[in-house]
């Protein structure tokens, strides 16, 4: 039954002086926004369709097209608002659980936000990134406690294997069937040309992309979909997925109509079977039931792979990373609140979980006082939206940074917060074969590799003003950050003094 | 010399490259004042190959160009690596649309014939087609 | 290499001599290649000269290459008559006597109107043929405001040269002895729309009857009728020059015969264009097809092998493009196999298909026929139809029947993985 309590969101405004007609729009849409009246002669719309992608925005030659946010209103109330309003109508109408998409849109802190970057005045030099050496390159691993000699007086390697980046920043975990082959192989070619790397999510690795494996990190989550010796193999690591920020503490669902084809064999399940990733590891239910995993993943891989654990950021996070670092692993992944998904429902996405600056500070800030900072690697994502807040996340005590909804952005991700209806405009969250065709590859690795590569400069940027050339030397870094309009207490559990101190 | 290599995996089929040709040799600076209401006359025209696939088709510049030597007034030739037509010599007979094997030639809104000139006359530079292609399925290459 | 240089000799001034010159430049640029040609005109565009009665262009623009490219290309011109090569002494004989030595020779010499015997036609004042420049220029000076014009002849010819004049006479009579106009390229049908198309433009014909005999202004019709007229024109026919390979003892037919490299029996004679015969790539058999496109590839390919080189042109078939006051037909290949027929709004097209292969077509229409090439080219290069969806292909011509492997193989700057 259509739902005749919801008023349109968006209004589709065409200047009927510029509009010529030509169909780009209709021919673009995949929700049948648009459509031409052949008897008027003129274009005309079914704004109930809109999810506000913005393809037909981009490609509308005459710039004739303009999507804007219905001002239809319900009586004002601050508490009722038209959102919540909205929900509870779908749901009156629907009976079901509320999906969405990408991260979390309400305006919760935005912790980056209130964070400022120190820079070298008079007393110390800055340095200028175009005339001396930067270094941007980190290596993800365990680091020895210790230079260890031999007999001879030579240094011993004690070094356990690791994951070089050339810049702090790795593609996050994103599943081929969640995301379009087109998406994956702009991902891996871009991490490939950049020397970082991207993640398959737990899609498994498509038999195509296998010659990327040298810049890839092979997820092994509580479905298990995709996972054999081959793919552990082809792995530069292997990440153990927990949780993601977008929905902790609940599994992962992608629906059979999306299990077709390549995407039904790659997650090695028959076609057409919904793919339901359980809530928990069933095999993991305590942090010696985790180190099993760590290290049966080891043993299948010759302990010649770093091994990632990746976490939500939920309450406790500082004495789970604290466990996670001792189960074995060499890398702990912390995903934020405001991480994205390809879906899930509703309330959780906007609910649960924390924000990843505070989690990543308390968790940094728990392994030094314990003495095993040195044992992990800490990166963090949820969010990581430029290079300024990369470098904020080094200073406070990150390793490197997982982007995800920045990298889709550059792939022409509108953020519509669609994914789950596999309708997507930009041939992005979609399995249709009509619509991944409209993102090349080609096109969409080098927009990666730009994006990249202005990160890094920025980065550099950044860098020099502070009068530091590695990253190294800015990682939890602290004093190089102070903070705004915050509390007390927030600006404790962050580590930083307020700005003026 | 460059050409426009269509690259049929990735073509939408959203004509984009007809509304911009045809602009792009309206000589108005406007793109809803060259073609609003008007019929349209691109030299560049996306057909359905069936089974999703689509590809713009426009001149190909062949190195032995049969339009040329069949054109009976010298309107069509062929200097540089591309076929250019001089619209004062045409006389419509319509030769060159009976012998190129790509369907490349059309009529344009005055009865002279017109094809892809690679932009080179009207001033904007690189083939307007290939510059507003959404996803490189026409490409400018040597 | 100084005494490397040759002298090649090209017959003839029209488009085939002209790519002759161009396809030895191709190779060989140094040596002398000299142009023989008796119209005192530089090359022009022979098919403009209806268009130049219509005020639709102009001498300048008729000229088949810019000033200057025959001098930039080394090209020479004598202005005369050749009567005779002598294959032996490798000499080509000019009306004055004079004799060139040529490497090798081309002789591009076209073709010649072909008037029957008819009584009386030495009486008529004003009567002319309509193939050159200079029966244009003469046709259009003899022409006055209500002149009445009998043109003899409904083939292409006569009725181009109706369409150049009509408006600038009183009346325009087209008689031919063939039951419908332009025969040779129409059937019935498609002929009776073309002369529905030119009635209406005041054009008035007299078919499946001639003239038999001539008054100094009138035409007695065999069928009695009588059409006083002030300009003749004779648009009967045309025959190939093939008299010079003939007197040197070589093989001719209806035109001269030459291979697929355009070499005639004799050695080191080569022919090209309109007075030549060549096998019909459509299934036609050997037969001369004096059209452009044929004289323009043939005169090329003549020219490179001169210069020793090694080209092939054997894909030469009939086709035509024609168009009267907006109705357009566009015909090739030969009419022989299954018919196939697809109309259209206002739309005729027939399509002849014989062992799995399109051997010809006819398209008329008030419809210019975009992408009839493609037709044109499944003639040409001989693809089989059982290879593409011919079902579409007759209504929408498009490089989109084609197989996606025949696309990227054959399509230049194309590329579909």
């Amino acid at each position: 039954m259509a739902d005749l309590f919801i008023y349109p969101e968006f209004e589709v405004v065409r200047n009927k002086d510029r509009c010529i007609a030509c169909r780009v729009c209709e021919r673009q849409c995949s929700n049948g926004v648009h459509s031409y009246d052949e008897e008027c002669g003129v274009m005309v719309s079914d704004e109930a369709r809109c999810v506000d992608c913005q393809r037909c925005v981009s490609l509308c030659p005459t710039r004739a097209l303009k999507i804007v946010k219905s001002d239809c209103t319900f009586r004002e109330n601050a508490n009722w608002q038209a959102d919540t309003i909205k929900e509870i109508y779908k749901q009156a109408n629907s009976g079901g659980v509320l999906l969405s998409s990408m991260g979390n849109p309400k305006p919760l802190p935005v912790y980056w936000d209130r964070i400022l970057i120190n820079a070298s005045q008079v007393t110390n030099p800055s340095i200028d990134p175009l005339r001396e050496p930067m270094e941007t390159r980190v290596f993800l691993g365990k680091k020895p406690r210790a230079i260890e000699r031999g007999e001879d007086g030579k240094l011993k390697d004690n070094l356990t294997p690791q994951l070089e980046l050339s810049m702090p920043v790795m593609f996050s975990a994103m599943s081929y069937g969640s995301i379009s082959y087109n998406a994956h192989k702009s991902l891996a070619e871009a991490a490939s040309r950049l020397g970082i790397y991207y993640n398959t999510g737990e899609g498994g690795l498509h038999e195509d992309f296998y010659v990327y494996g040298p810049n890839t990190v092979v997820q092994v989550a509580s479905g298990r979909f995709g996972v054999h010796a081959d793919y552990l193999d082809a792995g530069a690591a292997i990440e153990i997925k927990m949780g993601q920020g977008a929905k902790p503490g609940i599994g992962g669902h992608l629906p059979g109509t999306k299990i077709v084809g390549d995407v039904s064999r790659t997650r090695m399940i028959p076609e057409g079977s919904d793919a339901i990733s359980p809530a928990p590891h069933h095999d993991i239910y305590s942090i010696e039931d985790l180190r099993q995993l760590v290290y049966s993943l080891k043993e299948a891989t010759q302990y010649k792979k770093p091994v990632i654990v990746k976490v939500a950021a939920v309450h406790n996070i500082a004495a789970i990373a604290s466990g996670i670092a001792r189960s074995g692993a060499d890398i702990i992944a912390i995903d934020g609140f405001r991480g994205g998904t390809g879906a899930a429902p509703t309330r959780i996405r906007d609910n649960v979980g924390i924000p990843i600056e505070l989690a990543l500070a308390a968790c940094d800030t728990r392994l030094r006082e314990e003495g095993i900072r040195n044992d992990v690697s800490l990166v963090v994502g949820g969010s990581i939206r430029s290079a300024s807040d990369v470098v904020k996340a080094i200073a406070l005590g990150a390793d490197a940074c997982y982007i995800a909804t920045a990298a889709l952005l550059a792939l022409g991700c509108h953020l519509c917060r669609t994914c789950q209806t596999g309708l997507c405009n930009w041939g992005i969250a979609t399995q249709r074969p009509e619509l991944v065709k409209r993102l090349n590859p080609e096109l969409g690795a080098e927009r990666l590799y730009n994006l990249m590569t202005a990160w890094r400069h920025e980065i550099m940027e950044l860098l020099g003003g502070m009068g530091i050339n590695s990253i190294e030397t800015l990682r939890g870094n602290r004093l190089m950050l102070r903070g705004v309009n915050m509390t007390e207490k927030e600006l404790e559990i962050l580590g930083i003094s307020h700005a003026g101190e | 010399m460059k050409r426009v290599v269509v690259n049929e995996k990735w073509c939408l089929g959203c004509h984009l490259c007809e509304y911009n040709c045809a602009f792009a040799n309206s000589g108005l600076k406007d793109m809803a004042k060259a073609l609003k209401g008007k019929p349209l006359f691109p030299r560049i025209r996306v057909l359905d190959g069936g089974d999703g696939i689509t590809f713009a088709v426009s001149c190909r510049h062949c190195t032995d160009p049969i339009c040329v030597r069949s054109c009976i007034s010298g309107a069509l030739a062929f200097r540089d690596g591309a076929v250019t037509i001089d619209k004062e010599r045409c006389v419509g007979c319509f030769t060159c649309i009976l012998v190129c094997p790509y369907g490349a030639i059309s009529r344009d809104a005055d009865g002279a014939v017109q094809k892809c000139e690679l932009c080179l006359k009207n001033g904007t530079g690189a083939p307007a087609c290939v510059r507003g292609c959404p996803n490189g399925a026409l490409t400018y290459e040597e | 290499m100084l005494d490397m240089k040759k002298t090649y000799v090209i017959i003839g001034g029209g488009v085939a001599a002209v790519g002759c010159a161009e396809g030895i430049r191709t190779t060989d640029k140094s040596s002398r290649v000299v142009i023989i040609a008796d119209e005192g005109r530089a090359p022009y565009f022979r098919p403009l000269i209806s268009y130049y009665l219509e005020g639709k262009t102009d001498l300048d623009r008729m000229r088949y290459r810019p000033e200057g490219f025959y001098s930039e290309n080394g090209i020479e011109f004598i202005n005369g008559k050749a009567t005779a090569i002598d294959v032996k002494a490798h000499t080509v004989t000019l009306d004055g006597g004079r004799k060139i030595k040529y490497d090798a020779v081309c002789v591009a010499a076209g073709s010649s109107p072909f008037v029957p015997p008819m009584e009386g036609l030495d009486k008529v004042e004003k009567k002319f043929g309509f193939m050159t420049e200079d029966d244009a220029l003469s046709l259009g000076d003899a022409l006055f405001p209500d002149c009445r014009v009998l043109i003899v002849g409904a083939g292409l010819i006569g009725l181009k040269c109706a369409e150049g004049i009509v408006s600038r006479c009183g009346s325009v009579t087209v008689c031919d002895l063939a039951p419908r106009v332009l025969s040779s390229i129409l059937d019935g049908e498609a002929a009776s729309l073309m002369q529905a198309r030119l009635e209406e433009h005041g054009i008035k014909f007299l078919l499946s009857d001639t003239a038999a005999s001539f008054g100094p202004h009138t035409a007695f019709m065999k069928s009695g009728k009588t059409v006083d007229f002030d300009v003749l024109v004779l648009a009967v026919g045309v025959r190939a020059n093939v008299s010079l390979v003939k007197d040197a003892g070589g093989s001719v037919g209806r035109g001269i015969t030459v291979d697929c490299r355009m070499k005639t029996s004799l050695p080191d004679v080569y022919a090209a264009g309109d007075c030549t015969e060549t096998e019909d790539a459509s299934g036609g058999g050997v037969r001369v097809m004096a059209i452009m496109p044929n004289a323009a590839f043939g005169g090329r390919c003549a020219g490179a092998n001169m210069a020793g080189g090694d080209a092939v042109f054997d894909c030469a078939i009939p086709m035509n493009a024609i168009g009267f006051f907006g109705l357009h037909a566009l015909t090739a290949g030969t009419y022989e196999g299954e018919l196939h027929e697809a109309r259209g709004d206002g739309t005729l097209r027939r399509f002849y298909v014989k062992d799995g292969y399109l051997s010809g077509f006819m398209l008329i229409g008030d419809d210019e026929f975009t992408g009839a090439g493609i037709y044109t080219s499944l003639i040409r290069n001989r693809i089989p139809l059982d290879t593409l969806d011919f079902e579409t292909l007759m209504q929408a011509p498009s490089v989109a029947s084609f197989s996606p492997g025949y696309r990227s193989l054959n399509i230049e700057g194309w590329k579909n993985a």
